[in-house]
């Protein structure tokens, strides 16, 4: 069944010592010709991942602007999402493993589904490929403004997973993807939303001098020694084993720690192989941190971007790669991988260091490391470029901009 | 103090980035994609990548001229294109033109590098662009300087930068309403003299304001 989610409140005020008031008032200008208006959400999951997270601080905001805004979830069994996780990975360009049974269960649990809820909003916005088909509820007149919001690469989708997905698509009155690099030739508006991060949010939130340091003390991290810190689970992908040698070149010139953060890989039977791998890279090395944080240590996260002083992501492949805008609104200089989303966000010289090489990584590192002045002003910069790009509130400003535009405002 | 009988309407100015169906993967590309492309692809380019970028004051002016330089490391052709200054521009058409004139003649001296495949494709979008009147307006100078400490970055830079195309003057909109409502050809064309790329968007505007003041203050 398909249940809707109960969002926190907030309230936008909050974001005026962050934004200015300029910035929130114009919020509320724009948001007046769309008072009363009903949005639907669907996605399809109500806890964990990007998308849930977003839902739930965005929604608070567009109510408060007046907009009636509705979420809802979609349910279905364990065959369901075994088949969305294989299409997940078939459309970041791997094998499909599903079958024809797959696209039938998916279609399946999409009509059964539908069949559940109403979905009459003036505005409808479906998130990613599961509930793509929802499509088909949209009354025959053509009622109601329908977009499709990809939060996924789609550079490289496996063919047979998007040929079966293009044709609901191609019915939207828009799609929405997260980069250019992402988006498909579809015979509809591609708009570009950049994913966004919440600076009130416990990840983001200003700490205490002090909690920072007793973070760091739980981690037996020293305060007074350059710290170069990467935030990422441990996935091959992010080479967390490449920054390590990054590091050792860096360490060479410069009395430095790495830490290496991540959710914890007890359950996760890949995530244990790399880290073993990890370990045995960083052999005895006391300056080398690997920190396996529980799932739910946005305090310590934050704290542990707070006190880095460069914060890297060497990432061979990247979705967006939002740490990158973390470190940035913190102000801190990053040396990144010139890949995914990241360019997006590391425009090089300019509000980061980019590089595509373990040795790479290293000279950006050292440069920053012997041009303190030159990190602080690409820091200063980044958190600039996050202010103006990638913040909620510029999300919620182009879901009102997007609503005016296919209303004719 | 002057009042004008034509108020200065303020306005919110919205922009979206609309994605477009094609990519340049190298020189030859881009300028052939140019020359397809839509008015709103160039103004985008060029006019809105400098509010998305606008803090950034050394080095950046225009799409083309970073993906020239941070994907096909041609720094030579990328600083051509920087020196492009859309405030000596009345039209995209013109605009358009002259980047063509570039990256032709680029083409044309060295065809084989104008081939090489370019690191990252450039992406060609465009702005949409949504205004709705805010609720103030003003036709006093102290009126003036009170609305525009109340824009949003977006909005002042509608006013102020791109009002050019719209206006289809070397100026702006603050500019055209001391010039024609309020008389004062001076703060006018001291506030056309406001740097657009040395500036950020914050920093124009304080300096307008000190010009304001000035005038107030007189």
């Amino acid at each position: 069944m398909i249940v809707s989610v109960e969002t926190q409140t907030a309230t936008l005020d909050r974001y005026v010592p962050l934004l200015g008031a300029a910035e929130v008032d114009e919020l509320r200008t724009l948001a007046e010709p769309l008072e009363g208006s009903t949005v639907d959400m669907v996605n399809s999951t109500a806890v964990g991942g990007g998308v849930a997270e977003l839902l739930s601080r965005i929604l608070p905001l567009m109510r408060e602007l007046g907009l009636d805004t509705r979420w809802h979830v979609m349910e279905g069994n364990g065959n369901f999402f075994d088949i969305t996780k294989a299409f997940h990975n078939a459309l970041h360009g791997g094998a499909y493993v599903g079958g024809e049974r797959g696209f039938e269960v998916f279609r399946q649990l999409n009509r059964v589904n539908r069949d559940r809820i109403l979905l009459d909003g003036r505005f409808v916005v479906i998130h990613d490929p599961q509930p793509a088909p929802f499509i088909e509820s949209r009354p025959a007149l053509k009622s109601g403004h329908w977009f499709w919001r990809c939060h996924i690469d789609l550079s490289r989708p496996n063919p047979a997973v998007w040929s079966f997905l293009e044709p609901w698509v191609h019915r939207y009155d828009g799609a929405i993807f997260s980069s250019p690099a992402f988006a498909r030739q579809l015979p509809l508006p591609q708009y570009l939303f950049y994913p966004s991060i919440d600076p009130l949010a416990d990840k983001n939130i200003e700490l205490e001098p002090e909690f920072v340091e007793r973070v760091l003390e739980l981690f037996s991290i020293d305060s007074k020694r350059p710290i170069l810190t990467q935030i990422s689970r441990f996935d091959r992908l992010k080479d967390p084993v490449g920054v390590i040698r990054a590091y050792r070149l860096v360490k060479r010139y410069f009395d430095c720690q790495l830490v290496l953060a991540g959710g914890s890989a007890s359950d996760d039977p890949e995530g244990s192989g790399v880290l073993e791998e990890v370990r045995n890279e960083a052999g005895n090395d006391a300056d080398i941190h690997i920190l396996e944080l529980p799932a739910a240590s946005p305090l310590e996260v934050n704290a542990l971007q707070r006190a880095s002083t460069i914060v890297i992501q060497k990432s061979l492949r990247e979705g967006f790669g939002l740490t990158v805008a973390e470190a940035l609104w913190k102000k801190k200089p990053v040396v990144a991988a010139a890949v995914g989303g990241i360019p997006l966000q590391v425009i090089h010289k300019h509000t980061g260091l980019l590089a595509h090489s373990v040795e790479g990584t290293a000279y950006q590192i050292r440069f920053l490391l012997a041009h303190p002045h030159i990190g602080r002003r690409l820091a200063e910069q980044g958190h600039e470029h996050v202010r103006e790009n990638f913040l909620i509130t510029g999300n919620l400003r182009r879901y009102l901009t997007l609503f005016l535009h296919h209303i004719g405002g | 103090m002057t009042t004008s009988e034509q108020p200065f309407q303020f306005v919110s100015a919205s922009y979206l980035t609309r994605v477009e169906n094609y990519a340049a993967e190298n020189i030859a590309e881009l300028n052939a994609g140019l020359a397809e492309a839509g008015d709103a692809t160039v103004f985008y380019h060029t006019f809105h990548t400098l509010r998305q970028h606008h803090f950034l004051t050394e080095g950046f002016s225009n799409d083309f001229a970073q993906w020239v330089l941070a994907s096909l490391n041609q720094p030579a052709l990328a600083e051509r294109l920087a020196s492009i200054d859309i405030r000596d521009y009345l039209s995209i058409q013109e605009l358009r033109s002259d980047i063509r004139r570039i990256l032709g003649e680029f083409c044309e001296e060295r065809p084989t590098e104008a081939t090489n495949r370019a690191f990252e494709p450039f992406y060609f979008c465009e702005a949409v662009e949504v205004v709705i009147p805010l609720h103030w307006d003003a036709r006093t100078l102290p009126g003036f300087r009170a609305g525009l400490e109340r824009l949003s970055h977006a909005s002042f830079y509608h006013h102020f930068i791109s009002s050019r195309v719209r206006l289809q003057l070397r100026t702006n909109d603050f500019s055209h309403w001391f010039r024609t409502a309020l008389g004062m050809e001076s703060l006018a064309a001291r506030t056309d003299r406001i740097d657009v790329y040395t500036n950020t968007l914050d920093t124009a505007r304080h300096e307008l304001i000190e010009l304001v003041d000035g005038e107030i203050g007189a």
